[in-house]
């Protein structure tokens, strides 16, 4: 992450970089490099951002009025994630706009989502137009797997950051443009902490747990659990090889929240994907009637 | 750790307010931290120094105010205290319990000077 700019290092691979030229406080500048070169409207407020310069910051010392110097106590009860929530509203309205169905996909890593996502681009090739987002915090192989189906996709790579953010979102959508009145998943980061917190301007969080995990991990990450509307348990296809209760772990998801929709799938046999197809088109209706 | 970028989210805002208030530094950052929130204030704390540095709000304090938790228990029909996010009921001991208070996330207020 950047800790000079806030706009974190995180980038859109398929971007050129470049660098910024940084104005502190004091009046000194100082260069220093940026994945984050591509070209971009800036439809939203966010930190001030030409092309060759990014002032985080800056411009305090030439406004200083002297008298001003005693502390003074201001209140101004502002939500930290209020920067995020404004792109996250951005995103939601370009959504709406385009007719665009966003699912915004989080689990932890190795839980099958970008197989779960594979499958379901070639199963409803025809039926449904999809584009993806990656997120990862290093390379591009999931945008890769997704592109091999025909799919559009783009990864974003966040380097050392724990999940995707709306701001990241809004640029990837940018780049991507999805066409209007198809559906864009957004596979997040594998994390089943952090991306609860993040609204990115999806219709819904979809987790996904894996039965080779525990049944417990719903009240372990609840966060997660309650953020989301729909839980897919996927590898079902495993379960006669495992000690897995899948009645306690419906249990414990539904505790943590009792309005979580819940489909067993499987997405290496197809089992339970159709159910998976038929809540996403009915949903996507349901969004943009 | 999306402390990380919660607390560039809170320096980015200290120090757009600063603009606002021609501010030449910010001394103090006041946070409410909500008892049920998803944010650990150690790890805020932690990433605050770093985050801060070179920036209007470097060498501020960060003073964190947890505030409780409370729900509204469907079975008890009332308000009641709660120390875990999906806990139970503490007098009923049910589960279904609706969060009120306590996920608050929030910069209360600057010092500046």
């Amino acid at each position: 992450m950047c800790t000079v700019c806030g706009c974190g290092d995180a980038k859109l691979v398929e971007s050129e970089a470049h660098e910024h030229v940084h104005t502190r406080p004091d009046g000194t500048t100082f260069t220093h490099h940026h994945d984050h070169g591509h070209e971009h409207a800036h439809a939203h407020d966010h930190h001030a951002h030409r092309h060759d310069t990014v002032d985080y910051g800056g411009g305090l010392a030439g406004v200083h009025v002297p008298g001003m110097s005693q502390e003074r106590v201001i209140k101004i009860e502002r939500d930290i994630l209020s920067k995020n929530d404004a792109h996250a509203a951005d995103n939601r309205r370009a959504f709406a706009r385009d007719h665009i169905f966003a699912l915004n996909f989080v689990s932890s890593p190795g839980s099958g989502k970008t197989s779960l996502l594979v499958r379901t681009i070639k199963d409803l090739a025809g039926r449904v137009a999809i584009s993806v987002i990656e997120g990862d915090q290093q390379t591009s192989n999931d945008a890769e797997r997704i592109r091999a189906t025909g799919a559009p996709a783009l990864q974003i790579n966040t380097g050392k950051g724990c999940h995707l953010d709306a701001h990241m979102v809004g640029h990837a959508v940018e780049t991507l443009a999805p066409a209007p009145g198809s559906t864009l998943f957004i596979e997040n980061v594998g994390n089943l902490v952090c991306p609860a917190a993040f609204d990115l301007g999806e219709a819904h969080k979809v987790v996904v747990l894996s039965v080779t995990e525990g049944e417990d991990k719903p009240l372990k990450y609840p966060d997660m659990f309650a953020a989301a509307d729909l839980m897919l348990l996927n590898k079902s296809d495993l379960l006669p090889h495992l000690d897995f209760d899948v009645s306690a772990c419906l249990a414990n998801a539904l505790r943590v929240n009792p309005r979580l929709r819940t489909l067993i799938v499987s997405a290496r046999t197809g089992e339970g994907m159709a159910a998976f197809y038929a809540w996403i088109e009915a949903s996507a209706r349901a969004a943009h009637p | 750790m999306h402390e990380m970028a919660l607390t560039e989210s809170i320096v980015e805002i200290a120090c757009e307010e600063a603009r606002k208030q021609s501010a030449r530094r910010v001394t103090r950052v006041r946070l409410d931290v909500g008892l049920l929130s998803h944010a650990e204030p150690d790890a805020l704390t932690f990433c605050f120094e770093a985050v801060a540095a070179g920036t209007v709000v470097e060498g501020a304090l960060l003073e964190i105010e947890r505030t409780p938790g409370a729900g509204w228990c469907l079975d008890c029909g009332k308000s009641v205290g709660i120390a875990e996010r999906f806990g139970a009921c503490p007098e009923c001991g049910q589960y279904r319990v609706r969060m009120t208070a306590g996920d608050e996330l929030k910069i209360r207020e600057l010092e500046i000077e």
